[in-house]
């Protein structure tokens, strides 16, 4: 067992101030300017023929100003990024235990997968019978959800949780619609991911909020109380982002069912019970699932993710365009909103969805099989469970007894330290782990929430106790300075965010002098 | 399992750390009734041999592009990606990284995010870009939105030369979200005026340059008209390989400029992940959607950058927030950025030229195909021809022959018989003269 790395970094006193060099390189942390500064005219990183002279069929429209795209060569460009990559850290550099955000190992194999010709390399618009195995990828891929899920529908097409959640609310207000219910609020849970309440909200809804119980759960009383012909559903994110699960979620479905309202489930957390519950013996009318999330495509510095829905029978008619269809063997597209899709919301993005999301999805699911996904959702809680328990009397948990993949405390651990949830992140940033999520869920005061996924050994979680509990120790010894200077080893300390936003710079202009000469 | 580190031991004292006797203990609040004992019904794991063993099978019964002369476009667009581009996406540091929440370790996403909001400010001609949005289609919507929230009206007017998906997606959220959608009918001629529709209720004219039938357009005297009712002109781009040869939006009056970038950077991949590109005008920065990064300094004085006006976000705002975005399409900007900084200003004017010069050999290729007609006076690198037999058959056929002969019109517009006959066919830096020469005489075979 490999503990030799657990040991807290100390600064060296008389490196404190030290990090000047001629250059303004230190070592393997290399400056890079902006590739607009590194423009050279006449320098280009590709090798193209000039066309033989033709007569321009452009209608008199030509691009006659210079674009201003710097010129750099292909050695400049690849130095360029790769010293930028640098500059980042990933899952696969360290312990990235952002809590809701399931930042698990992203296989290589699933990478190797989206780029076979026969996946990458095809055009949406290709006769069908061109296509028929990327069509029966993406009928396999719904199987999958659908046993997972044990949904009867799904549709694959939103382009990420949000867009997801989105296309679940038109189904309900659809469903609505057809039955002449004009009902015009959402309920949403206080601890709700932002999206929640914005995505009700962009479907015309207004969003009223409930309250949690002490127990960090959705007040089944409170949520009665709101309960009205006016209201069209509850969305639930179950595990919530408490990283606990809603025990009283089929009580909470059969309360909805009864108010004629439908129960949209947010499956940002779906990782902690796939392959152990199916949302659909939970009575959820719609999900949300992040491919991204539980079945592990690459976060990709923010995107691409994915987010297909699975439906009840009762959503299943008004689910979002294209569908794939199988019919001995063959496969087709229903692209249109006639016919038997009649009832669609429609379209919400071009073509068929992420392929290549769902490419790395499948290679996942089937990489672990239906044993090895329920084997990701018992370890992700357990290595949870295992980090809550060895921190609970160092930290502050905010909620007793056991959690589901993710843990949460509260900032009372830091009560009259002077060092604030933020300055504790940007501590463990120096210790060489990106931090935990900060200040979410709003439910609970200076919110740290550390969600390990099951991708993590038990010695890189002993290594992250170790640290955690050590920068505790020293957060209680009075040792603020230290928090506030943090982090000091990064390619940048803090940054002031406050100036960024006052006078916002959000894109490269030339020089000044340079302008006066043109 | 290859990727799970837990071995039992490790299970078993991690167990015994927490207390309990059993996994099964840590779900407990999981009711009884929703408690799966036993593994759903899908088979058992598998190792990188069978896995790519079926998905290979699967990948193997399509027809790659690059396999056929190739002339699909409608919105999606087979370009040459320098071997560069792929590989630096797939570094680590870029591809598990998440979005940049900790700018202290995640200054090559923000920075790389900042050079790609300036490429797209520069390509469209406007004064501002934001980190980018799913793809064009989606980002279109979001324009129309805006234009809502900025004008405080509710009434956008969608062109005939507009992608049809993208009008299908604004028609969608007008339908459920309570706004008005106008929707020009197939605009083929290229001579539909907008002009004459615009009032004092309208947020938005949504218009295609190049169009979806491949005109292009001058869009100065509609923006004046637009501007003269207080509507905004959104222009929507689908293939940003014309910005290299083509006025942009921003020099002909566009207030806000979405486009699909998937065409620099970014492979066909069957229809996504693409990336949305979304610029406006400096003053209506604060109504944009989805993520901005803005330059500042660091405690020691030195430039860096930081996610930026997230006020205007669902993380801050809740409801009312200008959208639910959440993400971007980050890998897929940073492709984009890596591919046109490779390309630089010499590079994309070639590009472009060189796609405009396939298409002009092709469209006299194909106008001299006895039945066939051009129908375009105008395009960058794709354009309509009318057959004189239904399209779609056509296609089938000749795919039946190993060549992929562009999209039927009816495809996207099934319910117009009298657009029955049209093919829209694009061509790339990839098509070749014997690509040109072998679809022609297929076709006068076929016809």
């Amino acid at each position: 067992m490999d503990r030799s790395q657990g040991r807290v970094t100390r600064l060296a006193p008389e490196s404190a101030g030290d990090g000047q060099t001629v250059s303004g390189h230190r070592g393997l942390m290399l400056e890079e300017k902006l590739i607009f500064e590194q423009d050279e005219p006449g320098r280009c990183g590709v090798d193209l023929p000039e066309p033989a002279a033709f007569a321009s069929r452009l209608g008199g429209l030509e691009r006659k100003q210079a674009i201003g795209l710097p010129g750099l060569s292909e050695p400049q460009v690849v130095r360029h990024y790769t010293r930028l990559s640098q500059h980042n850290y990933g899952i696969d550099s360290g312990l990235f235990p952002l809590g809701s955000c399931t930042m698990k190992h992203n296989p290589r194999l699933n990478e190797r997968m989206a780029r076979l010709p026969g996946f990458g390399d095809i055009h949406p618009l290709q006769p069908p019978s061109t296509v028929q195995g990327a069509l029966e990828l993406i009928h396999t891929l719904a199987h999958w959800l659908k046993r997972l899920t044990g949904m009867p529908a799904v549709a694959l097409s939103p382009a990420a949780g949000a867009h997801g959640e989105l296309a679940g609310i038109m189904t309900i207000r659809a469903a609505l619609e057809a039955r002449g219910d004009a009902r015009r609020k959402i309920l949403v849970p206080e601890s709700a991911h932002g999206t929640n309440p914005a995505s009700a909200a962009a479907c015309g809804y207004a969003v009223e909020s409930i309250p949690a119980n002490a127990r960090g759960r959705v007040d089944l009383a409170a949520l009665e109380a709101k309960l009205d012909h006016d209201v069209a559903a509850i969305m639930i994110t179950n595990p919530n982002t408490c990283g606990l699960f809603e025990p009283e979620m089929i009580e909470i479905a059969a309360a909805i069912h009864a108010a004629g309202a439908f129960l949209y489930c947010d499956g940002a957390n779906f990782n902690a019970i796939v392959g152990r519950v199916r949302p659909a013996d939970l009575g959820i009318d719609v999900m949300h699932i992040n491919l991204h999330k539980t079945f592990s495509t690459p976060h990709g510095g923010g995107g691409p993710g994915s987010g297909p829905i699975v439906l009840s029978a009762a959503l299943a008619p008004y689910a979002p365009l294209p569908k794939v269809i199988e019919e001995g063997g063959r496969f087709r597209l229903v692209e249109q909103r006639a016919g038997e899709a009649a009832e669609s919301v429609g379209r919400l993005k071009a073509f068929h969805g992420q392929m290549g999301m769902f490419v790395r999805a499948l290679s996942y699911m089937m990489s672990h099989g239906a044993d090895g996904l329920r084997q990701v959702a018992s370890d992700a809680v357990l290595n949870a469970n295992y980090l809550l328990a060895s921190l609970k009397d160092a930290l502050s948990p905010a909620f007793d007894g056991p959690c589901m993949h993710e843990a949460l405390f509260d900032d009372g651990f830091l009560k009259d330290t002077g060092v604030s949830t933020l300055d504790f992140a940007k501590a463990l940033i120096d210790e060489g782990f990106h931090p935990m999520t900060m200040y979410f869920p709003l439910v609970v005061h200076g919110a740290l929430l550390i969600e390990p996924t099951e991708t993590e050994s038990r010695q890189s979680l002993d290594q992250f106790i170790t640290v955690v509990r050590a920068l505790a120790q020293r957060a209680q010894a009075g040792d603020a300075a230290h928090f506030h200077a943090a982090p000091r080893l990064t390619p940048r300390r803090r940054l002031d965010e406050t100036a960024a936003a006052r006078k916002p710079v959000l894109r490269w202009r030339a020089p000044a002098p340079l302008k006066a000469a043109e | 399992m290859r990727y799970l580190p837990l071995t039992d031991a490790d299970r078993r004292a991690m167990l015994s750390t927490i207390g309990v006797a059993s996994i099964d203990a840590l779900f407990a609040d999981v009711p009884k009734a929703a408690w799966l004992d036993r593994p759903v019904d899908l088979p058992p794991h598998q190792g990188e041999l069978e896995v790519e063993r079926t998905l290979g099978r699967m990948a193997a019964k399509n027809l790659p592009a690059g396999s056929a002369p190739f002339f699909i476009g409608a919105g999606a667009y087979r370009h040459h990606v320098p071997a560069a581009v792929d590989h630096l996406i797939q570094r680590g540091e870029f591809l598990t990284s998440y979005t940049p929440y900790q700018p202290e370790i995640a200054q090559g996403t923000l920075q790389y995010l900042f050079e790609f909001q300036t490429q797209v400010a520069l390509l469209t001609g406007m004064d501002v870009a934001n980190a980018s949005m799913y793809d064009g289609s989606t980002a279109c919507t979001e324009a129309v939105l805006m234009a809502n929230r900025v004008t405080q009206r509710s009434r956008a007017l969608l062109s005939g030369g507009l992608h049809p998906h993208y009008r299908d997606i604004v028609a969608t959220h007008a339908r459920l979200a309570g706004f008005t959608a106008d929707m020009a009918p197939p605009d083929v001629a290229g001579d539909e005026d907008l002009s004459a529709l615009i009032d004092e209720r309208t947020s938005c004219v949504v218009v295609q340059n190049p169009g979806f039938f491949g005109r292009l357009c001058d869009l100065r005297a509609l923006a004046e008209a637009a501007h003269k009712k207080g509507a905004l002109l959104v222009v929507a781009v689908t293939e940003a390989v014309s910005l290299g040869a083509v006025q942009p939006p921003g020099a002909m009056g566009a207030d806000i400029v979405v486009a699909e970038g998937q065409s620099i950077g970014n492979a066909l991949n069957f229809g996504g992940p693409y990336v949305g590109l979304f610029a406006t005008r400096d003053r209506f920065v604060r109504q944009m959607p989805g993520r901005l990064v803005g330059e500042t300094v660091d405690v020691d004085g030195k430039r860096g950058w930081v996610l930026t006006l997230s006020t205007r976000e669902q993380h801050i705002r809740r409801e009312k927030a200008t959208s639910n975005i959440c993400t971007n399409a980050g890998l897929c900007a940073l492709a984009f950025t890596i591919h046109l900084s490779l390309l630089g200003e010499d590079g994309l004017r070639r590009l472009a030229r060189l796609n405009h010069a396939r298409a002009v050999e092709l469209a006299d290729a194909l106008a001299a195909v006895p039945g066939v007609t051009v129908l375009n006076d105008s395009f960058f690198n794709e354009f309509t021809v009318r057959l004189p037999v239904p399209a779609a058959p056509v296609v089938e056929a000749l795919a039946a022959r190993f060549i992929l002969g562009g999209v039927p019109v009816s495809r996207l517009y099934p319910d117009a018989p009298t657009l029955a006959d049209l093919l829209l066919v694009a061509a790339t830096e990839t098509t070749t003269t014997e690509d040109i020469d072998r679809f022609a005489r297929a076709l006068r075979e076929v016809l």
